[in-house]
């Protein structure tokens, strides 16, 4: 009799302990080698591109919070900018730099959240998730005494901010920033030169250049690829252009390129974000805009260097109310195009690795 | 005798005076071993939960130290009862049975993990002399060898019988794992039974006048790592792999049967720590205080020093894991038995004078160790067992695997 070997279906997912949320890979094994991988989602889908047609452009901004919800100001700031664009409204100089102060602070956390789920992916013990958190916890209380809340803000408003910030706030930035050097340099004590890391990390996943370009990866996980392209830089907008910051970028494009790059990442943050605290004048935090903004008929995209990667808005304006069509360009769904690419051929433990390394949000990705 | 004489040693004095009042019966000699054996099994396990009991609360206490966060603090003065509260809860939890798994062998299973490892005890001398340990047989090491290996039959049951994707991946991984260092781990036993001349535990004690990770520092690193991946500790929970196969084998156990399986992995747990001590600190030898009192502060030790790899390291890969115990721990482990054997033979021959194991060997042998280990680690990343050179990729793990990954999804 001849035996014959079928492939062997292992469904990761809706409900796994490292898929970020709900969220399906659907992998064929050899073994423990993955024959092939296909991400499944729309468990989470909530319409939000269709709600937000019927609603006004104010009421769309807590939406945007609702994407990302791991970095909730710059998906405000993405928005906001692309309706200021669309409508012509001019925003104060002091809006300008809170904006930025706030999106630096979420690309802070979110990236420390990326990069502590990735070592829980490796298989730690969520030791260094909740050093992680321990950072995270004081930068949501920044945003607390800033807007109230901790995780859905809806702190931007077309023109500027939603109110100015306390006197407290702008010492506890500095104590924070003056802090947070040692801290990554904790974390990097702990695993940039552990052999195990090392070993899980080195070589697997490897992402080169071209095929990051093709796929239209952006953020973090195309410049660990070694592609120089930041919007912050490229496309300015808001006042990055008058902070002074590199962009990181690694060379191999392996798991842990796209580690250290969220941790360089997080030092040229600290870098602005020192500057900006320097630099930022009083005044206006808000110009006056009707709250039943009417934009003139048009069709606009804005987008922003979001912690994930490029989040677009494209918005089609029809004179009324509210936007004809409104649509997200989510960074970690066109990221996790080329999860199929980057896991075919490696383990178990490796795929579970390198989806941790994509950094997905699913409520980004399922809208 | 005085009282304090009484209490240094008072698991074996107490067993004299049990033994003495029996033999006042004049009964037959085995029916004094049959009721001293039941005795002790009874008191085994009257001692051996409490200890677990402690070692759960420590493990979440130490973990929650090291992360940061108070840990549980409800339950009792410290958390202390939250073990108790955790054990209540489990008890009134549904047993849920997977529909086409196999029943008997799903019930059997967490039964003979929680034997496996209480029956380590039997042979692990608390005090002085023969009646130190419950069953002082003259085959202890061997006993410990055979019934630690046990454990891989029950996780194997557990995950086939579940019918379950990701508990038979992790019973794969059981088996391949704990089959293969389970042979570093006996080889790196021999050097200390050469030392010693007997695989009698109470022996082995007993000849230590100094503890034997002194002079058998490769043998107690590599039993040490060994034991942990027997353990399916982190950074060796393959088996269990949280972030990978939820929680392996044991997928899909509920309640009461959970929690056998959690009580015998914290029982394995235990007697690891205790085998530990016994081979290599010196078992319930210490000055000044009760012997009893040593052998428990060692064994806490050497649980500490596990729950400190758990909180710190990360999961090292399926062929990595299995690299490691065939190219690095299994040669060293020759490589220290060949050593043990020439140094035994020195002592033999030209240092016959010696009353214990000569000391100058210790400095010796710690040399050995850690060159052997540097250099070795340098000959392991050769063999590929680390990782994967940056720009190079490896025949068999790389992109293009075999021809079927360029087949469409069905």
């Amino acid at each position: 009799m001849e035996l014959e070997a079928q492939p062997f279906v292992i469904n990761f997912g809706p409900s796994h302990p490292s898929t970020h949320g709900v969220f399906r890979l659907r992998t064929i094994l050899d073994g423990e080698v993955i024959v092939d991988v296909e991400p499944i989602f729309g468990y989470l889908h909530r319409g939000i591109e269709k709600l937000a047609e019927g609603r006004t452009y104010v009421q769309n901004i807590p939406f945007t919070d609702r994407l990302d919800y791991l970095a909730s100001m710059t998906a405000n700031h993405g928005y906001v900018l692309a309706v200021e664009k669309l409508a012509g409204i001019e925003v104060p100089e002091r809006a300008e730099y809170l904006r930025v102060i706030m999106s630096e602070l979420m690309r802070i956390s979110s990236h420390l959240m990326a990069v502590g789920f990735l070592t829980n992916e490796l298989g730690a013990m969520m030791t260094p998730l909740l050093y992680m958190y321990r950072e995270r916890e004081k930068i949501l209380d920044l945003f607390e005494m800033v807007c109230g809340q901790r995780l859905t803000y809806n702190y931007m408003r077309f023109g500027g901010v939603s109110h100015d910030i306390p006197r407290e706030f702008l010492p506890a930035v500095k104590k924070f920033v003056r802090e947070m050097p040692g801290f990554i340099d904790e974390y990097d004590q702990l695993l940039k030169e552990n052999e195990i890391v090392l070993a899980r990390t080195k070589g697997v996943g490897i992402l080169p250049a071209d095929v990051a370009i093709n796929y239209s990866v952006s953020g973090p996980m195309l410049r660990a690829s070694g592609v120089k392209w930041d919007i912050r830089k490229d496309d300015p907008y808001s006042v990055y252009d008058r902070f002074d910051f590199d962009i990181p970028t690694g060379s191999a494009g392996d798991i842990y390129d796209r580690y250290r790059q969220r941790i360089e990442e997080m030092r040229q943050s600290v870098r602005i974000l020192e500057q900006a605290i320097e630099q930022i004048p009083p005044g206006e935090v808000c110009t006056k805009v009707p709250s039943l903004l009417r934009p003139p008929k048009g069709e606009v995209f804005a987008r922003i260097e979001a912690p994930k990667g490029e989040l677009g808005y494209y918005l089609v304006s029809d004179g009324s109310i509210a936007p004809y069509r409104f649509r997200v360009r989510p960074p970690a769904l066109i990221n996790l195009g080329v999860l199929r690419y980057m896991s075919r051929g490696w383990k178990i433990g490796d795929l579970i690795a390198i989806f941790g390394s994509v950094d997905i949000c699913v409520a980004e990705v399922d809208r | 005798m005085s009282v304090w004489e009484y209490i240094v040693d008072l698991f074996v004095n107490v067993r004299t005076d049990w033994i003495e009042w029996l033999q006042g019966f004049n009964l037959a000699s085995s029916l004094i071993i049959l009721l001293d054996s039941l005795i002790g099994i009874i008191l085994m396990l009257i001692f051996v939960f409490p200890i677990v009991i402690i070692f759960i609360w420590l493990e979440r206490r130490f973990i929650a130290w090291m992360q940061l966060r108070p840990g549980p603090n409800r339950c009792g003065p410290f958390g202390l009862l939250q073990p108790i509260a955790d054990a209540i809860k489990t008890l009134i939890k549904e047993l849920i049975m997977p529909a086409k798994g196999d029943k008997l062998v799903h019930w059997l299973a967490p039964v003979v993990l929680f034997f496996s490892g209480l029956m380590l005890f039997a042979v692990i001398p608390i005090g002085k002399g023969h009646l130190g340990a419950l069953a002082d047989l003259n085959i202890g090491i061997l006993y410990i060898v055979a019934i630690g290996s046990l454990s891989v039959t029950a996780i194997f049951m557990a995950g086939w019988s579940s019918n379950n994707k990701y508990a038979l991946l992790g019973a794969m991984r059981a088996v391949a794992q704990l089959v293969s260092y389970e042979v570093p781990m006996v080889l790196s036993i021999v050097g200390v039974v050469l030392i010693v001349g007997s695989l009698q535990m109470s022996e082995i004690v007993g000849q230590q006048s100094y503890p034997f990770i002194l002079v058998q520092p490769l043998g107690c690193f590599i039993y040490f790592i060994g034991a942990m991946a027997e353990l399916n500790r982190s950074p060796m929970d393959q088996i269990e792999a949280e972030s990978e196969l939820t929680t392996g084998y044991f997928t899909e156990y509920s309640g009461m049967k959970f929690a056998t399986f959690f009580l015998g992995e914290y029982i394995s747990t235990l007697a690891i720590a205790t085998i530990v001590t016994t081979l290599f600190l010196g078992g319930w030898k210490g000055p000044f205080l009760p012997v009893w009192f040593w052998f428990v502060f060692k064994v806490f030790a050497v649980f500490l020093v596990i729950l400190w790899m758990r909180a710190t390291l990360i999961r090292v890969r399926i062929d990595q894991i299995m690299a490691f115990s065939w190219k690095f721990l299994l040669p060293m482990a020759l490589i220290n038995i060949f050593i043990t054997a020439a140094e035994v033979l020195i002592w033999d021959k030209w240092m016959s004078g010696w009353e214990s194991f000569p000391w100058p060997f210790i400095f010796v042998n710690w040399a050995i160790a850690v060159v052997l280990i540097l250099l070795w680690s340098k000959i392991f990343f050769k063999l590929g067992g680390g990782r994967v050179e940056v720009g190079e990729v490896r025949p068999g793990y790389s992109q293009g695997y075999g021809a079927d990954l360029q087949a469409p999804v069905s």
